[in-house]
């Protein structure tokens, strides 16, 4: 284990363990070892002890900020919808956050999902998680047995082979692409800042923006093309918490249930839609993908066209109403059909 | 909507427009007691305000084989519902950019402003929308069944 993840591992145990001891937190929500190399579980502590288990390396790529909604009320005494909210102060969560978490973290603070007074936030700088569908791609098939993390390489072995290949070749793409490392908010920072900035922000929607519309189809039709409909983008979002989804209308059936291209085009339209000035790029969705399909982009076309449009970047400031749910009466209509006045 | 004609000379494209209750779908109503001509394309539907259409509510005229969709509501800060229309804006600016950039052709999804004054001008709108549509030919690519 590289020394930055050890000591962060070191960090966020040690932490752990004293909110949880010290009562000041009911529940910690971190990641430990999964059961399969290159794959971490979401976990919740709820002794002292169970802390020792946290670990951190660059395979976290599922957003903790995605339980936290439920995590909370799932610690309130139950409660009628019209019942008032329990007199005295509610039991804590503690949970680490990167920048595209905390970020998330502030989304759902903006839309009144999580209460700031609830939270306990342990901010970590991301290094950049590693996709591990590009390590599964250098081994050429092979299964992996294990994979060591060094401070700037991976070591792969499997049954009859061993690889060493360098870490940033295999980050995922929304890490390589992310201005925000550094956690927005936070209570306690364990770790180093992380110091770096991607200055090719938006290239990869900008070679997309280049092609003819023909073209634009065509990609984006082969990249949907392999969707079973699984919706595992859709739960791995921490901004998705709706109590009906879009999807499971039936009437009207906004969305069919089929796999048929068009069903699966508009899922993916409104999916992304639905992100529009909220996603943080987190790569969530991607991640949790099992055919491998790019979604990422379509929200990262989202992503840049509000900031393009209406200068507003998601999760930074929890004051601020997020950009689609207000407006200026100065906002670019350029796309509007406007008539000159008719000479009567 | 099942049988569908191919591109021909004498196609007409099958318009979905969302106009709102209190300026466009009047305008419209101006430019018919005023006999303005515009093309029979359009299949107008009302609604309270621009700000109520939703993307879902687009792409389901699309899905369900309309060639294109026409949404008009009032002039900024005519809104009767004081700022519907502009959160409308944002809305669009957004969904329409999305909708060219996984390529569906621009044309297919218009927005305008018009005032229940403004006979004259709907008529313009409707002559100009569907002369982009009528350029673009029919709409396969979201039609549910014969899609993409």
């Amino acid at each position: 284990m590289s020394h930055t993840n050890a000591e962060i591992t070191e960090g966020i145990r040690a932490k752990a363990a004293e909110l949880l001891s010290s009562g000041e937190v009911a529940v910690f929500l971190g990641f430990i070892e999964g059961s399969i190399p290159m794959t971490l579980r979401p976990f919740v502590a709820r002794r002292p002890e169970d802390a020792e288990r946290f670990v951190w390396n660059s395979f976290c790529v599922m957003n903790l900020a995605n339980y936290l909604p439920s995590l909370l009320k799932s610690l309130e005494p139950p409660r009628g919808l019209r019942d008032p909210v329990p007199a005295g102060p509610l039991p804590k969560v503690g949970v680490v956050a990167t920048g595209c978490w905390s970020r998330n973290i502030v989304v759902q603070m903006q839309e009144r999902q999580v209460d700031r007074k609830r939270l306990v936030i342990l901010g970590v700088s991301s290094r950049g998680m590693v996709d591990r569908k590009k390590v599964m791609a250098m081994t050429g098939g092979r299964e992996i047995f294990k994979v060591e993390e060094g401070e700037h390489t991976l070591k792969i072995s499997g049954s009859d082979y061993g690889l060493e290949i360098d870490r940033w070749s295999v980050v995922r793409d929304n890490c390589k692409s992310c201005v925000h490392p550094d956690p927005v908010i936070f209570d306690y920072k364990i770790g180093p800042d992380s110091n770096r900035k991607a200055d090719d922000r938006f290239a990869q929607i900008e070679v997309i923006e280049a092609m003819t519309v023909d073209e634009r189809w065509a990609w984006f039709k082969n990249e949907i093309a392999s969707c079973i409909r699984c919706y595992a983008c859709r739960n791995a979002c921490p901004l998705c918490y709706c109590p009906t989804c879009f999807v499971d209308d039936s009437r009207p059936q906004w969305v069919g249930k089929s796999i048929d291209p068009t069903d699966t085009a508009l899922f993916h339209i409104l999916r992304a839609f639905h992100c529009a000035g909220r996603c943080t790029d987190c790569g969530a969705c991607e991640s949790a993908c099992p055919m491998g399909i790019k979604m990422r982009l379509f929200t990262k076309k989202l992503e840049k066209d509000v900031f393009e449009l209406f200068g507003v970047e998601a999760g930074l400031d929890p004051l601020i109403q997020p950009p689609l749910v207000t407006y200026r009466p100065d906002d670019p209509q350029g796309f509007v059909i406007i008539k000159e006045k008719n000479k009567a | 909507m099942a049988c569908r004609e191919i591109a021909s000379v004498d196609w007409e494209p099958r318009i979905v427009a969302f106009l709102c209750n209190w300026c466009s779908y009047a305008g419209a109503d101006l430019a018919g007691v005023s006999r303005f001509q515009y093309p029979p394309s359009i299949r107008i539907i009302r609604v309270p305000c621009s700000g109520c259409i939703s993307p879902n509510m687009i792409l389901d005229a699309l899905k369900a084989g309309a060639d294109g969709v026409l949404v008009s509501g009032c002039h900024p800060g005519d809104c009767h519902y004081i700022s519907g229309n502009l959160y409308a804006r944002r809305r669009f600016a957004l969904f329409k950019n999305f909708l060219e950039f996984i390529g569906i052709e621009p044309g297919r999804v218009n927005f305008s402003w018009v005032s229940a004054s403004e006979g004259g001008q709907f008529a313009d709108v409707v002559k100009e929308v569907t002369g982009l549509v009528k350029a673009l030919g029919p709409q396969k690519r979201l039609v549910k069944g014969i899609g993409g």
